[in-house]
Formats: structure tokens, sequence, C-alpha cells
């Protein structure tokens, strides 16, 4: 534990923290543009350099490492002379375009010559010209106004694990781009904008439409994965213009995926501002709340309680599961179900579908076993962190199921279910690694637990967890991982059929036989609508999506940005949203539209507020009083039946950018599938020489 | 005081005998190799420290400190040596020489220091324009090879030792050895934050000497002649001898091996022929290669040709290439095409050298064509002092010095233009 002096302070840090921690742990400020917590050092913008004793020449803070004696000074007139100096080279061709730049008001480049330059220019010759590069559907290059710092190589090659943007060229030639001009192949792309501490990478689709003082922020959480990224939603009047994402080490660690960032202007479009209700002509028409109760209180007078179904979709929030679930137990029907794609999990206790090892657990894996999922779709954060160990240690990771990139060297072990039983019977020679390994993981996808013979897969998995030690101590490498950002809480919840229920693989076969006759969709637009069609079909959600287009009667309900709500995500950790805006027109956020509901019903929910709502949820599971940690499930044995199928998994995600209702009504969403995914040849920009008409 | 001819070490400098194997032997390379290596790493690395010997690169870094800076050999870790033959440095051409006439003193050398510092493996990293000696230098491996000289047991000493030689593509920044270290793994150029040095964390993360083809060549001769004698030669703190070039104008251009603290007067008199047109004829000397400071003729008039002398007088020895400027030089114009230079072969990694080189050639250029103010020149002074001394590495300072030599001893030249320029 090395002990140094930086402005006469004297403090004690552990070995290998370099000087700028040091300082920054002393709350003394050491202006930088290249370097960056989560990546690795470069050491090239010279804009930290201090005064240490007994050298000739300042140095760099950022990776200089600390050693006993040291004595750092960082306000001298040499540190003062270089920091200005740094500035004015940085400046000297650094477009003084601010006025017009996205960056404005949130440019590093900006603050820190306020805060260290010099007064004015001595400059007087021409400013060096660099061309834009294209970098795809998300990112707007101005690469005049790059100052090489390669952050974002740095980001892409070390994070992202997308190496194809680099350096070329040499001294004041040097460019940042792809060479062959590409759009950037990661989820995680958008980061990029972020961490350019100039204008040089700007977010195209809020290019040139908002200023950040003019925002307001919320913080929030994302739920278009089960990843829960910590994000924070800026802003204006009734709109969203952007997402960015916070700092969270034990979940997102300050990234988002490009999904997360760019579907908000899903937001504005195809959205149910209004209730419908379908006329004798099968067509959708506008009606007034009180209308749309009256129709269903008209239609439900006449069905038995327990010939109601209730299906919860991916992104609704706690407080409208619990509502929903309270108004179904009242009216007397068993049927309720939060699992739209049909997987099996949720009866057993909760450590069976929790993914256990917690995403911060998994650097510290030393084994890992892919089945049957693609993470770097279904969760591109757990998908880095696995990239990070990788790059760290050198973390082993076999898959069993469909071939996917996923950014760093995978065994593959073919796509044959069958294999895991050899696994299990120690005849095969993953078994020997999960022996030997001291922290083993095993990540098994929620599409592969949605298959028929999901039940007899996870016990399989969980069988090969006992047998080879998966637990013990605080260690717990039996992972699954859910897409659906609702899924644990709702199965927290126990949003599951009752004693007699049907779920939502039998609900259409119940259907046929009478035994159900309406459905309430909650946000759920992931079923086969045919499948419901002689129900009649209650949707509630904030889409006219594929719920809507089958429903009877159409409730608008609030988006994520448009309500205050609680989530669970993947590890088990509750997490609440905050509202940002309003929702559109008359749509309403879902819990009161529940409880307005159930009072037209004659059933009356116990609940006029959003904390009483809530008091209700710790009543249900005294789980989701705890925020923001993951409330960790003790091991406890579970078992499935069935015969694992030889059948091959299959991908999950057909399309990473299109998930659900609001990505999939995402311009963004719809260009990056057509341009990064679809392979769509890129249409040249008239700046680049294209012809003007096409755009 | 000039050298003896007998304490020359290259005695095939100028290429007038063979440079194959048999008369490098009959000139006394490779004898008795194995003797030398029986002593032990200690013993070598004690003469080499003995004989004061200081790097030949160009910034004069006491060998066998640099040597003895590597950690203790742990058995699992490589070790690496590598010589520095990427000599791009404007008026030096010494390495070229040694890499022509005399290779197998270099590749000895690299068995020696090789074994000293605990390397099994060697990498040549030559200069991509030098062709024909990267073909004398394949050779030389070769016929060392066939002569069981390198290998496995080379020259009979029970020591392991590859030699290869990796060709670079003609960047003067992989000259500087981090860069290099970069460029030989099969990245761009771009030299590496410093600490940890190479000796630590050099070539694939393992301690790594990276050396100047001219001090790994006279190894061998401090081994077989005594640390002792190298330090007799030469002045205290400069022991030794040296290639020096001389270049310009000077009536016969020529590398010279000649002791340390030569004044250079004597050098360009005795191997130069003397300036063009005669000493007085002289305007200024750069003394150590392109990246020193230029010293003008009354500097020039008794200063010695050492690191120390050269530093007193504010301007450095470097790889210890004078280039001779008589009066018809355009000094301000030879100082802006050498800024060009450097702005040419900035990597562009860190900002004052990405930036500051460019604008001081424009600067320079403006002023040598007359055009800008006296407050020009100031500016270009504090530029080449916010560049100097805050960059990953030397070749900022290295941008900078010329031009602040310039500033310092021409400074009514470069305002006679201005001056000019205004009347005209």
């Amino acid at each position: 534990m090395p002990k140094l002096i930086i402005d006469n302070q004297e403090i004690e840090v552990e070995d290998g923290v370099t000087v700028l921690q040091a300082a920054e742990l002393l709350g003394i400020e050491i202006p930088v543009f290249c370097y960056h917590p989560k990546l690795s050092i470069a050491g090239n913008c010279r804009m930290c350099l201090v005064e240490m004793d007994k050298s000739p020449k300042p140095i760099a803070s950022c990776a200089m490492p600390v050693s006993e004696g040291m004595v750092i000074r960082t306000h001298t007139p040499m540190v003062k002379k270089a920091r200005q100096g740094v500035l004015e080279f940085l400046l000297i061709n650094h477009p003084l375009d601010c006025p017009i730049c996205d960056q404005g008001g949130e440019c590093d480049l900006q603050d820190i010559t306020m805060a260290y330059g010099s007064d004015g220019s001595r400059f007087n010759l021409n400013k060096r010209a660099v061309p834009d590069k294209e970098f795809g559907p998300l990112i707007e290059t101005a690469m005049n106004r790059c100052i090489q710092c390669t952050r974002c190589i740095r980001f892409a090659t070390e994070i992202a694990g997308a190496p194809e943007l680099g350096a070329f060229g040499r001294g004041e030639d040097m460019e940042i781009g792809t060479y062959i001009e590409n759009a950037i192949r990661s989820e995680l792309s958008g980061n990029m904008i972020d961490i350019c501490p100039v204008g040089a990478l700007t977010s195209k689709p809020y290019n040139f439409r908002g200023r950040s003082w003019e925002l307001s922020r919320t913080l929030s959480v994302d739920v278009f994965d089960a990843v829960g990224s910590s994000i924070r939603i800026d802003s204006r009047g009734r709109e969203v213009m952007r997402i960015l994402p916070r700092r969270n080490d034990e979940i997102n660690e300050g990234w988002i995926s490009d999904k997360t960032r760019f579907a908000y202007d899903g937001l504005k479009y195809q959205r149910l501002d209004q209730p419908y209700a379908r006329d004798n002509k099968g067509r959708l028409k506008p009606v007034s709340w009180d209308e749309a109760f009256a129709l269903i209180v008209d239609r439900l007078q006449h069905i038995p309680g327990d010939h109601i179904a209730a299906i919860s979709g991916d992104m609704v929030d706690l407080e409208a599961m619990v509502a929903l679930k309270d108004l179904m137990t009242a009216i007397g029907s068993p049927h309720m179900d939060c699992r739209q794609d049909g997987v099996v999990v949720g009866d057993g206790p909760r450590c069976s579908y929790l993914f256990n090892t917690t995403i911060e657990g998994i650097e510290k894996a030393d084994f890992c076993l892919l089945i049957g999922t693609n993470p770097r779709w279904e969760a591109p954060l757990i998908n880095a962190r696995i990239r990070k160990n990788y790059l760290a240690t050198g973390l082993p990771v076999v898959r069993l199921g469909c071939d996917h990139d996923l950014g760093y060297p995978v065994d593959d072990l073919g796509n044959d279910p069958l294999i895991l039983e050899r696994i299990l019977k120690g005849k095969h020679p993953v078994s020997a690694a999960l022996k030997a390994a001291q922290f083993p993981m095993i990540i098994l996808g929620q599409n592969a637990i949605s298959r028929r013979d999901g039940p007899a897969l996870l016990n399989v998995m969980y069988q090969i967890a006992d047998k080879y030690g998966l637990i013990y101590d605080d260690w717990n490498g039996f992972n699954i991982l859910h897409t659906a950002a609702s899924r644990v809480g709702g199965l927290d919840l126990g949003f599951l059929p009752g004693p007699g229920g049907h779920g939502v693989k039998e609900i259409s076969d119940a259907i046929s036989r009478k035994h159900i006759e309406a459905v309430y969709l909650l946000g759920a637009d992931e079923l086969d609508m045919e499948a419901l069609k002689n129900a009649f079909i209650i949707y509630q959600g904030h889409h006219g999506d594929r719920g809507a287009t089958a429903a009877d009667i159409v409730l608008p309900g609030a988006a994520y940005t448009e309500k205050s709500g609680t989530y669970v995500n993947v590890e088990g950790r509750v997490q609440r949203s905050l509202k940002a805006v309003s929702p559109p027109g008359e749509a309403k956020e879902d819990w009161k539209i529940i409880r307005a509901l159930s009072e037209k019903l004659g059933f009356i929910l116990p609940y006029n507020t959003l904390e009483e709502v809530r008091e209700r949820l710790v009543d249900v599971n005294p789980l989701f009083e705890e925020l923001d940690i993951v409330q960790r499930a003790p091991w406890t044995p579970f078992s499935s039946v069935g015969v694992v199928s030889s059948d091959p998994f299959e991908s999950g995600i057909k399309n990473f950018y299109m998930t659900d209702p609001i990505s999939r009504h995402s311009i963004t969403m719809a260009k990056c599938t057509r341009e990064i995914l679809g392979g769509a040849p890129h249409v040249l920009h008239p700046r680049e020489g294209g012809d003007p008409e096409i755009i | 005081m000039l050298i003896k001819d007998s304490d020359r070490i290259f005695t095939n400098l100028y290429g007038r005998q063979d440079w194959h194997l048999p008369e490098a032997k009959s000139r006394g390379d490779w004898d008795k190799t194995k003797t030398y290596i029986a002593q032990g790493q200690q013993w070598i690395i004690q003469e080499v420290m003995t004989s004061g010997l200081r790097g030949r690169g160009g910034a004069g870094f006491p060998t066998g400190k640099k040597w003895s800076f590597m950690p203790k050999d742990d058995g699992v870790t490589p070790r690496y040596l590598i010589i520095n033959a990427d000599e791009s440095e404007p008026g030096t051409c010494k390495d070229r020489d040694i890499l022509r006439h005399e290779p197998h003193k270099l590749i000895e050398g690299a068995l020696l220091s090789a074994f000293a510092i605990g390397s099994h493996t060697g990498y040549i990293y030559i200069r991509g324009e030098f062709y024909r000696e990267a073909q004398h230098l394949e050779t030389a491996i070769e016929e060392a090879y066939e002569a069981g000289l390198l290998g496995k047991n080379a020259a009979g000493s029970g020591w392991d030792f590859d030699l290869y030689v990796h060709r670079g593509a003609g960047a003067y920044i992989c000259g500087e050895e981090t860069a290099l270290l970069e460029s030989l793994e099969g990245r761009k150029g771009m030299p590496r934050l410093k600490p940890p040095f190479p000796a630590v964390v050099g070539l694939y993360g393992c301690p790594t000497i990276v050396n100047n083809v001219e001090t790994i060549a006279v190894v061998p001769t401090i081994l077989r002649r005594g640390g002792a004698w190298f330090a007799s030669l030469g002045t205290p703190d400069n022991t030794g001898t040296k290639i020096f070039c001389i270049a310009g104008h000077v009536n016969t251009p020529c590398n010279v091996e000649e002791a340390m603290g030569i004044p250079l007067k004597e050098l360009i008199e005795t191997y130069g022929g003397g300036v063009r047109g005669g000493w007085d004829n002289l305007l200024a000397v750069i003394p150590g290669g392109a990246s020193v400071p230029l010293i003008p003729t009354d500097i020039c008039d008794n200063v010695l040709m050492d690191f120390t002398s050269l530093a007193q007088c504010k301007s450095g020895l470097g790889t210890g290439a004078l280039i001779v400027m008589d009066k018809s030089t355009d000094i301000v114009k030879a100082i802006a095409r050498l800024s060009k230079f450097y702005m040419h072969e900035s990597c562009g990694q860190c900002t004052p050298c990405r930036e500051g080189t460019g604008w001081m050639w424009r600067m320079l250029t403006r002023l040598s064509d007359g055009i800008g103010t006296v407050e020009d020149i100031d500016l270009l002074e504090q530029v080449t002092y916010e560049i100097e001394g805050h960059t990953i590495c030397a070749l900022g300072d290295a941008a900078a010095w010329p031009v602040q030599g310039l500033i310092r001893h021409f400074r009514p030249e470069l305002e006679r233009r201005l001056g000019v320029r205004r009347a005209g």
C-alpha cells in the first residue's frame, strides 16, 4: 500500500492504482480526454500531465502507477502551461462550430477549455479538414471535430468486440474509421457516442433535435431486455428525446445496447391514445373510457369468472400485474400467465429461474457453458461481461446450440440437446471441464426452455448443476437467461396459473373447448393471436401491435417511460423506473386502468394510490421491498419430468433490433434491420458523391 | 588527438575487405567467443559497465546499466534481445556500414549480449529501405548458423541462441524502441507509455533489451580487449570510440571511427577534408543527426564531440552524425525541411506532436518566405516548448529542438527576412 502526496495531501492507496485515480480519491480534478475508467489506458491526449518531484518532465497521470513516496503537484505553473499547450494544440484543428454541434453543452473539450484553456487563439493558419465517415444508421460523424483520443477504437475493440474500427494515416493525417466504409456491426455501438469526448460521433437519430440543457433528466430502468440496465431518459415536454446509460457497475457498467438507446422513437408511432372497441363490421372504432368499460362489463357479466384468462406481456410493470392478478382472483379465475412464450420455469423455487451467478459474478467464472442461447442478442450486456472475462482471464466458453458470432471464441459442441445427457453421465469432455472448474457457470436460454421438452431440459440442467458442484458457498453457476423485462418479476409475483388454471400453452385448447371465453391481454403481443380468435379479447397496452389488432376492446396504457413501475431483472434485482413523460392522449397508467375496471366489474381493488399498490406488492412477496440489490435465492432442489428431444435448438431472437411493440415501430430500428442485418447496400449520401435524388 | 589504427574496432568499415565469415574471422571476429561466455553473465555485464559504453542510438544511456535493469530470470518467461537497425535519422548512416561490411561483428555481439541478459531469441529490426543490408545480414546469419555460431549450442558455448531479421516498412518512428516493439508484434508503430520500460515489459510483454546496432557490434571487442581499454579511449563519461558521419558542405563526406570527445573542428578538418570554402565559410553544424539543435560557428570552434560537451552548449551528440552547412545554406529553409520531416514521421498518437509538428512546419515555411510578424517568431518558440517534454516519446522533443536551435542562434536572420519582405 504505497503512500504518496498529491497537492500536499497524503493518501495511501492500493498497489497498481494510477496517480489520476489516487487524485480522484482525494477529490482533486485532473482533466482528461483519452482516459476512460472502463477502457485500457492510451495516454495519448496528454491533458492529464502533472508535475512529479524528481522528474524534469511532467508525467501523464492516467498512466503512471503510484509508488511509495511520490510527490505530485497538479496546480503549478508547469502543469498549467502544459494543459494550456495541449488545449491549444487540440483546438488549432478543431472547428469552432459549437453552436451547431450536438455535443455542445455536454462536451468535454468545451468544458475543459473553459476551465483550463487560455483565452484566445494564436493560430492563424488554415484548419485541417477530414472527410466524414459512414458508421451506419446510428452514429453520425463529424470527423473534423475528432481529437484522436481513440476512445471509440478502444471501446469497439475491447468492449464491443468489433475490431473493425481503427486509426489509419499518420501524424496529422491520422483518421479514425473503418477503412472500408461499413456500418459498425455491434449491438453496443451507440456507446461510442457517449464516450466520444467531442462532437465527432453523435447520435444520428437525435441529430439537431435538441440541446442538452433543454432536456429534463429522469433516472430510470430499461425494459428492452431482462438485464434492467440503468438508464437516463432525457425528455423535452411530452417527448422522449433520447436515452442514455447511467453508470452502474453491478449491471451495465455504463453501457447500454443500441435497442435500449435508439428504439425510443417507436414510442411516437402507432401509439394507442384512446380506447377502441370493435364494431359489428369488425373494425376498431374509437370509444370513450366509459363506453369501453361498459362494453367490457356487458360482455364479462355473461361469462363465468373461471372462463376468463389473463396473459401478461414482456414489458409490464409489477404494479399492473399485481392489480390484474388481484382482479382475476376476485373474479374467481385461476387462468393467469406471465410467460407468453410458454417457458416452463416458474413453478419451482426461485433459484430455478434466476440468473443466479449475477452479472458481476460472471467476471469470476472460469468456465461457461451456453445452452440454446445467443447472449449477444438476448442480453448484449451480459455478453459484454462474458467477453470482459474472456479478455481478462481467457474464460473458456462452450456452446450447445445455434452458431452465432459472440465476439469471443466459443467451443461449439454442436446442436444436439442429447449431449446434455452425456454430459450428465460424465461421458463428455465438458463433464471433466465442469468438474475441474472452480467457478463453473451454465447459462440456459429462455428459448431453450420454451421448447416442448423444456421441463426435461431444466431437469437435466438441475442434475448437472448438482452433480458437478456448480453451487457451493456463495457461488451459484446455474443461470436462466430471460429476455423479458417483466418475467422474473411476474414469476416472483406468482402471475401463474392457479390450481386447475390454464397456462399460455393450454389456452388455445381451452378456448376451443369453450373453457375459456375471454382473454385479458396485458401488453401481451408475442402470442399466436389466431389461437385466441374465438375468445373475447381485451387488450391493454401502449402500441397498436399484434395484440391490439386481434382485440375486441383496446385499452390504452402507458409505455415504460410514462409510468413509475417496478421490475425485477434477470438476477432477481428489484428496480424502479420513473415517469419521464405523460402517456399520450387518453392513455393511462396501467394499474389505474385495472383499478378502474375492477370498480365497474364490482370487485373493487383495495388500493387507490401507487404507494398502496406497492404495499400490496410487498404483501404478496416481501422481496419487492428491497430495491436495487440482488435478492439471491437459496439453492433448493427442484425437478420436472419429461424426455429430452433430439430436435436442435433454435435461435430465440430472429432480429435483435425488433423484438417488442416499441422497437417494431421504431424507424431507427427498421433502418438497423435493413442496413446492419439485412445487408442492404449502403446508399451513398450525396455528400459522398451519391445521387441526391435517392435520399 | 587522433586514435591509433590499432584502437579502431570496425576495421572493415569501408568494405575494402570481404564481409563474409572467413574474412571476418581473419579480422578477429568470432575468436574464442565461447571463452567469454564461459566467464558468465555477470562478467560480461561488468566488463560492459567498466567500459562505460553508452548507447549509440542517440540517447546515450549507459548500456551496462540498461542490461542490469532486466528482472531476475524466472526460467519460464522468455527474454528478448532486439537490435535496432531502423536507422532513419537524417544524416546518419553508421549502422548501414556496419550491416554492410561488418555484419559478423553485430552477430557475434548479439550472441554475447543475448547471453549476458539471458535471452535465447534475438531480433534485428532493420529498416525496410536497407534492402542490400538486409540481404548481407541474412547471408551472414546463414553463414553463422552453418558454422554452428548460432542456433543450438551457439559457438560451442552451450548457450542456445536464435537470431532473426525483421524488415520494417520504413517508418522513422519505428526506431523508437517501444514503437519498434509494437511494429515487431504486428501492430501500427506507435510508441508505448513508459513506465513500464521494455526491460520489464517489452516484446510480447516479456523482458526485452533494445540496443542500437553500433552498441551491440562493439561488445565483442570490448570483451576481447577489456572494458578498461575501451574506457581509456575518449573522455571520462564518454568513453570509447564512435562512428561519426560527416555530411553536408565538406570536401570529403565520410564515416569515420574516432575517439569520443574529439574536437568537432578536428573531426571535420581531418576526415571531412575541411568545410567547403574553408573553415571561415562555416555557418552552422547539426552535430548529432537531425534531432539536435544546430550550433553556430563560434561554438563549433571549440566544442568536443561527446554527450557532455554538446549538452553543455544546448545541443546533443545524438547519433554522432554531423550535418555541416556552409554560408550558402538557407538555414531557415533547411530547418523548415527538417520540420516537415518530423511532421511527416509523427505517428499521430499524442496531441502535442500530432498537432504541433504541422503547426511548426507551416510557421517556419512562412517565416522562411518572410511572411508574418516578429511575434510569430516568439509564438513559434513558445510552440516548441509546448511540444517539448509533453509527448509520449522523444519524437516531439526531436522535432522541437532543431527549431529551438534555429531561433536561439539565428533569430536575427529570421527577423531580417521579415524586414526584407516588408521593405520589398
